[in-house]
């Protein structure tokens, strides 16, 4: 029964490798994506069905017990994160479907893409350090592929900047790791939990857990490390955008929130200031930067910085309702987020560009484009009564009850910000007139294929879903974040006895 | 042996910091083997390297009979180089792909996906 643990990793890569066997069936391989999806979504939503209702599920892979060999573990955080990811990876398959070109498919777009899902998979349901970092690379390696498939100079460009900074993020998790070997001599998490406490010199840890903080924020986008983000997200095919800023820099939160909690707690090491400090810097620059941009995915980049700095407040906050409502956070904000991408690629199908100055008019041309994108923009807002709303809310009320006036002022301003860009797109793309002059090109092609509209759809859904009956997240959000402030359940599942 | 091993990884973490710094491409490459290379030494100093004695359990015992060397850190860095070593051959041909396409390898001189106007966006679909 344990064995459903490694089917959302095995899935993904059988997937792949189906994908390989058919390189030259390209409607093949587009069929068995979402198939494979579909899969992956049934199996993630097997997995939380099984940690809800009988606790905190542990594979010993090999069969090697705890703290010696890698242990797979599913909480109710990790079995939330790979059913939002079954999720993202179904719509993107679908939306592939019609989006990607022939060239990309030769040129293996669907292998990378259930491997990418693969090491996304396994990073949230690992119980083990250094296989954490594996699960990295894997998604990386797969992620720098899709990232410059199409070979334009952007995108080579943006490629650059993005494997750079990705690999030295890696060497810094990489270094923290060999030092947290040294100091306790595992690398199972549920056993770093127990041995780090242990450690004679808490500056030591403290000095370790700061090296993970720099690694894991480059990944997650935290300011000042965010820079490769907007420089490259924009360039790939939409699809390829979507699932990036759907789930690559959220594996980073994921992994924040997790060393931070099970690892390192905060204790009074000054780690949290600088944390909360980030937190809200990122909030600020992220949303400053979205307003000075015109070109819609640049603006959506922008924003999944800003956003972070939303998740990452409610970790530093570290009370039960600041990290319900950062995991609440993370998973409304995948689905939001992942859908305003897929939409820009159908605006750019309507509207001939991705450029604000170029559009226009579509409200009046597309009715229910205009109804699709406003339900997720303005639940990134945070617009009552959209999922974002709740969101903010809890955040908000979080900070209100620690006692950080500052920190929730920040981050109703950001809100407030964050509708000026979202009403800036809106003007310009969809209320304003078009342009005489750029009438006659006409860009946009009439007919948008089911294939995109479908995911976007579904996606736009669930935010309402959310948004009109939060309770159900709610309580998952909450019940993860009572295994997060308490550990002891998840270090007895993993180590039984063992002490 | 610790103290010599840390010298010598630090040391070759600076050099890496330079190289890296260089707005070089090739000159990143560079800083990237020394830092990857430097980054697993200070693993296999984690492992407390000084035994000899090789890790092998004698026939008939279920335990080694003396101290042993720890072979995990050992096993941990053989990882780090197969992935790192996919990573820089990955990397060499990206660059050598960027260099071709946009003819430079200085880094400041790469503005492409950052310009004020809109770069190319993706490919035009191709239709059915």
């Amino acid at each position: 029964m344990n064995g459903l643990l490694a089917a959302p990793i095995i899935i993904p890569f059988v997937v792949a490798a189906v994908a390989l066997l058919g390189r030259r069936r390209l409607h093949f391989q587009s069929a068995s994506a979402i198939l494979g999806a579909a899969v992956h979504l049934a199996v993630g939503g097997m997995l939380l069905y099984r940690v809800h209702h009988h606790g905190i599920a542990v594979l010993n892979v090999g069969g090697w017990p705890a703290p010696f060999g890698i242990a797979l573990v599913a909480d109710h955080l990790s079995a939330l994160m790979v059913l939002i990811t079954g999720v993202v990876y179904g719509s993107v398959a679908v939306y592939s479907r019609a989006e990607i070109t022939a060239d990309c498919l030769q040129r293996g777009y669907y292998p990378l893409l259930h491997i990418l899902v693969g090491g996304i998979s396994g990073a949230f349901l690992t119980g083990d350090l250094f296989n954490l970092y594996v699960w990295f690379e894997v998604m990386l390696m797969a992620s720098f592929a899709l990232l410059v498939l199409g070979r334009t100079r952007a995108q080579l460009d943006g490629g650059v900047k993005y494997v750079v900074i990705n690999l030295i993020s890696t060497l810094l998790f990489l270094a923290g790791l060999g030092l947290v070997y040294a100091m306790t001599g595992t690398l199972n998490m549920a056993h770093l939990h127990l041995k780090l406490q242990t450690v004679s010199d808490p500056g030591q840890v403290a000095a370790v857990s700061v090296l993970f903080l720099t690694a894991f924020g480059i990944k997650a986008g935290l300011f000042p490390l965010f820079f490769w983000l907007p420089a490259s997200y924009h360039t790939p095919p939409v699809a390829v955008s979507a699932i990036f800023s759907g789930l690559l820099t959220k594996v980073g939160v994921y992994a924040l929130i997790r060393t931070f909690t099970l690892l390192f707690p905060f204790g009074d090491s000054g780690v949290r200031d600088l944390v909360l400090g980030a937190a809200a810097l990122t909030m600020i620059i992220g949303v400053l930067g979205a307003a000075a941009h015109s070109e819609i995915r640049r603006i959506l980049s922008f924003h999944i910085i800003s956003q972070v700095g939303y998740m990452v407040l409610g970790l530093g906050l570290l009370t039960p309702l600041a990290l319900t409502g950062a995991v609440f956070y993370l998973l409304h904000h995948i689905v939001v987020k992942v859908n305003l991408f897929l939409i820009s690629g159908l605006i750019r199908q309507w509207g001939g560009s991705f450029e604000l100055a170029r559009l226009g008019g579509l409200f009046r041309t597309r009715g229910l484009g205009a109804l699709l994108f406003f339900i997720p923009a303005f639940s990134l807002a945070g617009i009552p009564p959209l999922s974002g709303f709740w969101a903010k809310l809890i955040l908000i009320r979080a900070s209100l009850d620690a006692g950080h006036f500052v920190l929730a002022g920040v981050a109703a301003v950001v809100g407030l910000l964050t509708v000026y860009s979202m009403s800036k797109i809106w003007n310009e793309a969809f209320w304003k007139p078009k342009a005489a002059a750029d009438r006659q090109e006409a860009g946009g092609e009439s007919r948008v294929s089911a294939w995109m509209l479908a995911p976007v759809g579904v996606l736009a859904a669930l935010t309402v879903l959310i948004g009109l009956a939060p309770e159900t997240l709610y309580q998952m959000a909450r019940l993860a974040s009572e295994e997060l402030l308490d550990p002891s359940a998840y270090v007895y599942s993993v180590l039984g006895s063992v002490r | 042996m610790e103290t010599v091993l840390a010298l010598l990884s630090g040391a070759m973490l600076a050099a890496s910091l330079f190289l890296m710094l260089g707005r070089h491409l090739v000159r990143f490459i560079f800083g990237l083997v020394l830092a990857s290379n430097a980054v697993n030494l200070l693993i296999f100093a984690a492992g407390r390297p000084g035994t000899a004695r090789p890790p092998l359990i004698p026939d008939g015992s279920r335990l080694p009979v003396a101290a042993v060397a720890n072979s995990l850190p050992q096993a941990l860095i053989l990882t780090a180089i197969v992935i790192g070593f996919a990573l820089l051959v990955f990397i060499f041909i990206l660059f050598f792909v960027t260099y071709q396409k946009l003819g430079t390898v200085n880094t400041e001189a790469m503005t492409d996906a950052e310009s004020v106007t809109a770069g190319p966006g993706p490919r035009e679909r191709a239709e059915p």
